[in-house]
């Protein structure tokens, strides 16, 4: 099937475990309008241009096509300004500056406490899948503390977040029918939260979640209905993507035993190591539900009012006319502007938070795990080629140091 | 360790603040931070840095932007003897520059201060609130530049023939290739004996700025400021924050005016207002009183009312540190001297010289996105840019200079709002609010003349800027017609009330001498300026 484009080839799931040919591929043409009318921008000039366009929705009801079935009360991420300015600025005060400044600082001990039980969990072993042991644990629980989700619930919602995350992403031809999915699982995950906020109206605790529900400022306080959004939306952007991180990270770094070895020498390395990973290999790889709000004109194509409008973030983040040897993982790379978190004014919220555990986490595997080695490469990977990860990181190991 | 933000690059997105909250603090977009952290602070201003999406931070060790190799790789003069005249913001960079692209000759840096150089922004900000000690904001070393650095020695003169700079203790100091980067100073209080009173002060040094802190800390009764541009603005907004008793007095309509108009300027009024701030527009301070004992009592104002005020800021603007340059041949005045668009100054024939550059705030240039009218720009973003261009081609062969043609970019931040502003507002006969609302003080107007768009204005909006900045780049038709984001009310173009724009050439005239073309000669008359 040669005549599938780049685009096409990077959805079908053959394409999952290594796509950066095929975004090499896609950069060829910045501006690609694909058969069904969407336009994939994959240079990285186009997409910061993009991303800071007032004339590029976030608003799904701002598209052309209407055979949709209605969504559900779209959170921040899918509004624009005003309305995701207000209810962003409403979910920030309880989470960072300038309300709550050293709120995630402050998460740095209990996160390294919660990633020294996981890790001395797999220690009696030889063998573990880093997915399922650590990488998807540590953010959950990090996310459920902060929102004030019972500890007894997490594995509910992993299923729930799973389900939502696959029925995401580009394509019309099954549009309606993932719509469909998305909805019914989104239903019992808003009636579940509107529960626990109801409870958390009445006796308000220190979490996220009672601060939604309780605080009302000059400009107002967030719906009932906005707080499940809201939820919904920190509950999945808040632990899918990080799971991603981490394990995308130590696949990597198995990968490159040399900086393995480098980072287990020097400890500050991590940090700019995590940033070097978001550009590598981004957990987001694609923002697909942006759309034209009138034509716009960029590196010689119009995109039409109406239009769908793709960002292949990971492509721009491998774009040779921004970095320099865009393909060679360096993780004392200086100046790494890179579009692992997006940008613009929908810029990841929970991006300090997934920095904060990625460092911690994969700073205490580096240290503590003893010969580490893969047993499969490609591992397996999740379907969805917007959050793209693997579904199973299986690695063998000589033993595990102690804390 | 030593902290600088490119403020000019930062868009507001916070991770700074999230993961260094000791040193980084925001209000809405309004960053303030520690130049000078201390060391237990290390790990958190690292991780702070490294988050940056548009790495605006800079550290102990990071040298200037980075440049595509190719850029790099046109041949060099890699040695000789250069000379920088000024060690502030502009100079330092282009030192630094310099040593970055593999210049290994002499180099020396004058400087009339007498010691390292430092960040001016935060003197108007956290140091009157006592946030940033003032011997914090230190600028880092853009990296350890090899340099022979002479504090405290005025440059008194420049020998274009002869190519030496003249120095106030009598040395003289040859140069192959000189830049000329010596800034502003505070306009001061024209009457004498009144701005010697006690209590009252200008605001241009680290020196000033720790005067002003020790007068503001002790509590005054009231505080006068005079002149409600970006630096008595801001001043007044540290005083409030200090929760002390302020009257502005302003000679035009409202604050910010020269620089952003009579639209914009009211909403600044509104923002003084409602923080507290009596402000007084229309109106001048005709004279400083004060008590028998040499200090200050209170002010005249034109209206006839006085205010009683025991601390007085003299806001009114600076003036450009070319005196110095009179006999040189340069057309240097109180405009700024004059250079090309490479930052090669131009004498008073209009002949651009080959070996003397100009950079910072006193620098003239040509910028054609305004009709290639010859503009200063007393912006931390242009000082940096037009170094890095000035340092460049003082290195590099006619085939690979490059020209200094950014958009100017500027900011301020006061009463926690963060202002920012592409292009050259005054150069304006529309304005319209295209995005947000001018009552919630989060809004983007653009400024559009004789049908395009030439400026854009943010309050607390700075990520949309980039946007902006592409459509004065390109000219694009004014009003924007567009459909976009966070419109709240159709778009009605209204008369921007910028301020009549002033020549410069009021203070000097140029007069055409000689008879054949051996002699004829251009030369400046210039006329003492008050």
């Amino acid at each position: 099937m040669t005549s599938h484009s780049a685009f096409e080839r990077i959805l079908e799931p053959s394409g999952r475990a290594d796509p950066y040919p095929l975004f090499a591929e896609l950069r060829k043409t910045p501006v690609a309008r694909q058969e069904d009318g969407t336009y994939v921008v994959s240079t990285y000039r186009e997409i910061v241009e993009l991303l800071h366009d007032p004339r590029v929705s976030s608003d799904r009801r701002n598209r052309l096509s209407t055979d949709e079935a209605p969504d559900m009360t779209p959170s921040f991420i899918g509004l624009d300004p005003p309305e995701h300015d207000r209810l962003r600025r409403l979910a920030m005060r309880h989470f960072g500056p300038p309300h709550s400044p050293g709120m995630v600082d402050g998460l740095r001990p209990a996160c390294l406490h919660l990633t020294t039980e996981l890790i001395d969990g797999i220690a009696g072993k030889r063998q573990a899948d880093l997915v399922d042991e650590v990488a998807y644990p540590l953010p959950v629980a990090m996310i459920c503390r902060l929102l004030g989700v019972p500890e007894e619930d997490e594995p509910q919602f992993h299923a729930w977040a799973d389900q939502i995350i696959e029925t995401l992403g580009p394509g019309e031809e099954d549009r309606a029918e993932r719509e469909r999915e998305r909805q019914a699982v989104g239903l019992k995950l808003e009636g579940y939260l509107a529960g626990l906020a109801e409870d958390r109206r009445r006796q308000p605790g220190e979490d996220m979640l009672s601060g939604f529900m309780t605080y009302r400022g000059p400009e107002g306080g967030m719906t009932p209905q906005e707080v499940v959004s809201t939820a919904v939306l920190l509950l999945i952007a808040g632990h899918e993507t990080t799971i991603n991180l981490i394990a995308n990270g130590m696949l990597t770094l198995l990968r490159h035993p040399d900086q393995l070895e480098r980072l287990r020498a020097e400890s500050g390395l991590i940090v700019p190591a995590v940033e070097e990973l978001l550009r590598y290999e981004p957990p987001v790889q694609l923002v697909s539900s942006r759309v034209a709000l009138d034509d716009i004109s960029i590196a010689g194509t119009t995109i039409p009012a109406g239009s769908p409008i793709v960002l292949a973030l990971a492509a721009g983040s491998r774009d040779p006319a921004h970095v320099p040897d865009p393909d060679r993982f360096d993780p004392c790379r200086a100046r790494n502007e890179h579009l692992g978190f997006g940008g613009g004014v929908h810029y990841c919220f929970g991006a300090p938070l997934a920095r904060i555990e990625a460092q911690i986490v994969l700073a205490e595997l580096v240290r503590r795990l003893r010969g580490p080695r893969l047993v499969a490469d490609p591992p397996p990977y999740r379907p969805s080629p917007v959050l793209r990860g693997p579904r199973h990181l299986l690695i063998e190991y000589d033993g595990v140091d102690p804390a | 360790m030593k902290v600088v933000v490119d403020l000019t690059r930062c868009q507001g997105y916070g991770q700074c603040a999230f993961l260094a909250p000791d040193v980084f603090t925001m209000k809405e977009e309004a960053l303030q931070y520690d130049l000078d952290p201390g060391d237990e602070q290390r790990e958190h201003v690292l991780r702070a840095a490294a988050a940056c999406p548009v790495q605006a931070i800079h550290l102990d060790w990071t040298a200037t932007r980075h440049l595509v190799e190719q850029r790099m790789a046109a041949p060099r003069m890699t040695d000789g003897r250069i000379v920088i005249v000024g060690a502030s913001l502009a100079g330092a960079r282009a030192a630094g520059v310099l040593r970055r692209d593999g210049f290994a000759g002499s180099l020396t840096v004058i400087g009339d201060e007498p010691d390292e150089p430092y960040d001016r922004p935060p003197l108007s900000k956290q140091v009157l609130t006592g946030q940033v000690p003032p011997d914090h904001t230190r600028l880092p070393r853009l990296r350890e530049v090899e340099a022979e650095w002479l504090w405290g020695t005025p440059a008194t003169a420049l020998d274009v023939a002869g190519k030496q700079v003249r120095l106030a203790d009598g040395r003289e100091i040859g140069f192959d290739r000189v830049l000329l980067a010596t800034g502003t100073r505070a306009r001061p209080w024209p009457n004498e004996a009144e701005a010697a009173l006690e209590g009252v002060h200008t605001l241009r040094t680290v020196a000033d700025a720790a005067r002003l802190r020790q007068a503001l800390a002790a509590r005054p009764r009231r505080v006068l400021i005079l002149g409600a541009g970006f630096t008595g603005s801001e001043i007044a907004s540290a005083c409030r924050e200090l929760d002390l008793p302020v009257t502005v007095v302003e000679r035009g309509s409202a604050p910010l005016v020269s620089a952003l108009g009579g639209v914009i300027g009211d909403v600044a009024a509104q923002l003084h207002r409602e923080h507290g701030v009596d402000l007084r527009c229309d109106t001048t301070v005709t004279a400083l009183e004060g008590d028998g004992d040499g200090r200050l009592r209170g002010a005249r104002l034109s209206d006839g009312s006085t205010v009683e005020a025991d601390v007085a800021v003299v806001a009114l603007g600076s003036i450009r540190n070319v005196e110095w340059l009179h006999d040189s041949g340069l057309a240097a005045g109180v405009w700024g001297v004059a250079c090309d668009a490479g930052c090669r100054a131009v004498d008073t024939n209009g002949l651009v010289t080959d070996d003397i550059f100009v950079a910072g705030d006193i620098a003239r240039f040509p910028h054609p996105l305004y009709q290639y009218q010859f503009m200063t720009l007393e912006h931390w973003g242009n000082a940096v840019a037009q170094a890095e261009i000035a340092a460049h081609n003082m290195v590099s062969d006619q085939a690979h200079r490059w020209p200094h043609l950014s958009v100017p970019v500027f900011w301020s931040s006061q009463f926690g709002v963060n202002i920012k502003s592409v292009g050259v507002p005054t150069f304006a006969d529309e304005i319209v609010i295209t995005q947000g609302s001018t009552a919630e003080r989060r809004f983007v107007a653009v400024y559009g003349y004789q049908g395009r768009v030439t400026a854009a204005v943010a309050f607390d909006q700075g990520l949309w800027l980039e946007f902006y900045q592409g459509l004065i780049e390109r000219a694009a038709p004014f009003p924007p017609e567009f459909r976009h984001v966070d419109r709240r009310e159709p778009a009605r173009p209204v008369p921007a009330r910028v301020p009549e724009r002033l020549v410069a050439t009021a203070e000097a005239t140029v007069v055409v001498t000689g008879h054949d073309p051996a002699e004829r000669r251009a030369s400046l008359l210039h006329t003492p300026h008050s």
